[in-house]
């Protein structure tokens, strides 16, 4: 005999049987991922160094060799970035000076833990570019991510041992702010809409850090007496580490040399 | 025109995954971090003076993503009014689930920032969906209700092309689902030439990478090997049956395609649009190759109809006028 209604009781019923898993799929969909909020540890409010003892280690970073020109960056698929960009991973100032090195003590402060400043690091994106590319920032302190553009940026970092997050900016003066929880060196940072926008953030449990300008110098202030282990890191061209024993009160210069 | 529609759908879905190919092959997968929304907007509201790099690929995406859902619905619709074909209703209702699904993954691969047991499923659904609808719009077809109406075309009762033409499909699938998991764990380039391997016949050393993307190039001379078993014994048995010799051609064209495209992929250095026709390319080999099975298949469509209803299998199909709607015609 035929139906006498396209939509019997027994589809119906199956229907309302399945209506709720959908929904509560949906909802997972809905609730999960995002920014994460990472809880660093806690932190003392006083700097454990006696600024009667401290020294300071300085030095200066050069290239060997002739590095690529930068390179015009095509950026037609977004007109609101209208400002030339250039792309260049290795920047190189008078007298071979490496630009953007990420300098910072490794190994050697022991069991001494510091406060994390209440200033925020702030990480902008200004004519389609991250601007510093690189920079250094504290376990527990706050990053402030800024839109300083016409037009829409995600900010997606992507680092190993903290966790990754993605997150939209809408307009100019769009600002986010994120913390991190564990040190580490480098977290890449990229804009999934302008794929050429980089940056790299050198995340440490200590003060003890420098990102090199033009000039390729570098200065660690305040350190107490004693042998450490300095770190140099460039995005493409690695990573060199040298010791170094500083004396109460001294000061110490040291050179990296990278080569391309 | 339920067919046609069908058809429609089955062409739209085609369109979906190769869009879905652009959004992996710019990497712009993550270009919109929120979902459903885009950027905080109604996901249809979304100004167009912000489709802009990534986002273009990625909004795009969901947009033809939502038209495909909605096209979906209204053939599971369509299907349930006007199907007499129980297992042909419940098709469109398992298409319609599935792309329900396969939305919900896409989100959910956005929202936990594309880990890849997710990013691989939604990619692996994808190629489900269209089967089904490709499958729909051929059960539809007047050329597969001829079968039915007893005009003396008897179909293919042929046990090896049906083994064959089975197995061929579900390597054509599984080669797929390494290219998917080879896409989505960064490994398209793992192997940089071609058609060596670090200039030898087999990697002189390994990673997972390189084991994945060695796996998908084996893959790919498996699958021409047995579509070219399968092929070849239509032609040789079976030249004269037009719904299997046009589908076996078109699954040898298609392929020569697509080894063709997947080479350009990997010495263009994963160009997006040669990487997504290489997506969609493949996703019509496999529905190819579906077809021919399905045809294969046919007479045990019939048989099947004519021991469920205990009727002539002909009384069940569209073309009874008072064919009653009991769920168990074929």
């Amino acid at each position: 005999m035929p139906e006498s209604s396209p939509l019997s009781d027994l589809r119906r019923v199956r229907l309302i049987r399945v209506l709720p898993l959908l929904l509560a799929v949906l909802a997972a969909a809905c609730g999960g991922g995002g920014t994460r909020t990472e809880q660093p540890a806690a932190r003392p409010v006083s700097n454990p160094v006696d600024p009667a003892t401290a020294g300071t280690i300085s030095g200066r970073i050069t290239l060997v060799g002739t590095p690529p020109a930068p390179q015009p960056v095509k950026t037609a698929s977004d007109p609101n970035c209208k400002a030339p960009v250039t792309k260049a991973d290795v920047v190189v100032g008078s007298n071979a000076a490496l630009q953007d090195v990420f300098v910072y003590v490794k190994d050697g402060l022991g069991t001494l833990v510091f406060p994390v400043p209440s200033q925020p690091v702030i990480l902008s994106q200004e004519g389609c570019t991250y601007r510093p590319h690189v920079l250094g920032i504290q376990v527990g302190q706050t990053l402030e991510l800024v839109n300083g553009d016409d037009t829409l940026h995600n900010i997606h970092a992507v680092p190993k041992n903290n966790g990754e997050f993605n997150v939209g900016q809408q307009f100019k003066g769009f600002k986010n702010t994120h913390v991190f929880s564990t040190k580490e060196v480098m977290v890449p940072f990229k804009c999934d809409v302008h794929k050429w926008m980089s940056a790299y953030v050198g995340v440490v449990d200590h003060p003890f850090f420098a990102v090199t300008g033009a000039d390729g110098s570098f200065e660690l202030k305040g350190l107490p007496p004693g042998t450490y282990t300095i770190e140099a890191v460039h995005e493409t061209l690695g990573t060199q580490t040298q010791s170094v024993t500083l004396a109460a009160q001294g000061s110490q210069s040291m050179s990296f040399s990278f080569k391309i | 025109m339920l067919h046609r529609f069908a058809a429609i759908v089955a062409a739209s879905t085609a369109l979906l995954l190769f869009a879905g190919g652009m959004v992996t092959s710019t990497g712009s997968g993550l270009a919109v971090p929120d979902w459903p929304n885009t950027y905080g907007w109604f996901m249809f509201s979304f100004p167009m003076k912000y489709w802009v790099g990534g986002i273009f690929y990625e909004h795009t995406h969901r947009l033809i993503a939502s038209t495909v859902g909605f096209l979906i619905v209204v053939l599971a619709v369509w299907l349930w009014r006007a199907e007499p074909r129980a297992w042909v209703r419940r098709l469109g209702f398992v298409a319609l689930g599935a792309v329900v699904t396969q939305g919900i993954l896409g989100g959910l691969t956005v929202r936990y920032l594309l880990p890849d047991p997710i990013s691989i499923a939604h990619a692996s659904l994808a190629q489900l969906v269209f089967c089904l609808t490709v499958t729909i719009a051929l059960v539809t077809s007047t050329g597969w209700m001829r079968a039915y109406s007893h005009d003396g075309t008897a179909p293919v009762e042929d046990r090896t092309l049906r083994r064959i033409a089975l197995t061929t499909t579900s390597i054509i699938y599984l080669q797929i689902l390494v290219g998917a998991t080879m896409r989505h764990t960064e490994a398209g380039l793992a192997i940089p030439d071609f058609p060596w391997a670090f200039g030898h016949l087999i990697p002189p050393h390994w990673d997972a990478r390189i084991a994945v993307h060695f796996a998908h190039r084996a893959g790919a001379l498996l699958v021409t090997s047995v579509a070219l078993a399968t092929a070849g014994h239509v032609f040789h048995h079976h030249r004269k049956q037009s719904p299997l010799v046009r589908p076996a051609a078109l699954l040898l064209g298609l392929l020569c395609v697509q080894v063709t495209l997947g080479a350009l992929t990997v010495l263009s250095g994963k160009q997006p649009l040669i990487n997504s026709f290489h997506v969609v390319t493949g996703a019509t080999v496999l529905a190819t190759s579906l077809v021919l099975t399905l045809r294969a298949h046919r007479a045990q469509f019939t048989a099947l109809a004519e021991t469920r209803t205990g009727l002539p299998e002909y009384l069940t199909s569209t073309h009874a006028p008072a064919a009653p709607r009991t769920g168990a015609g074929a």
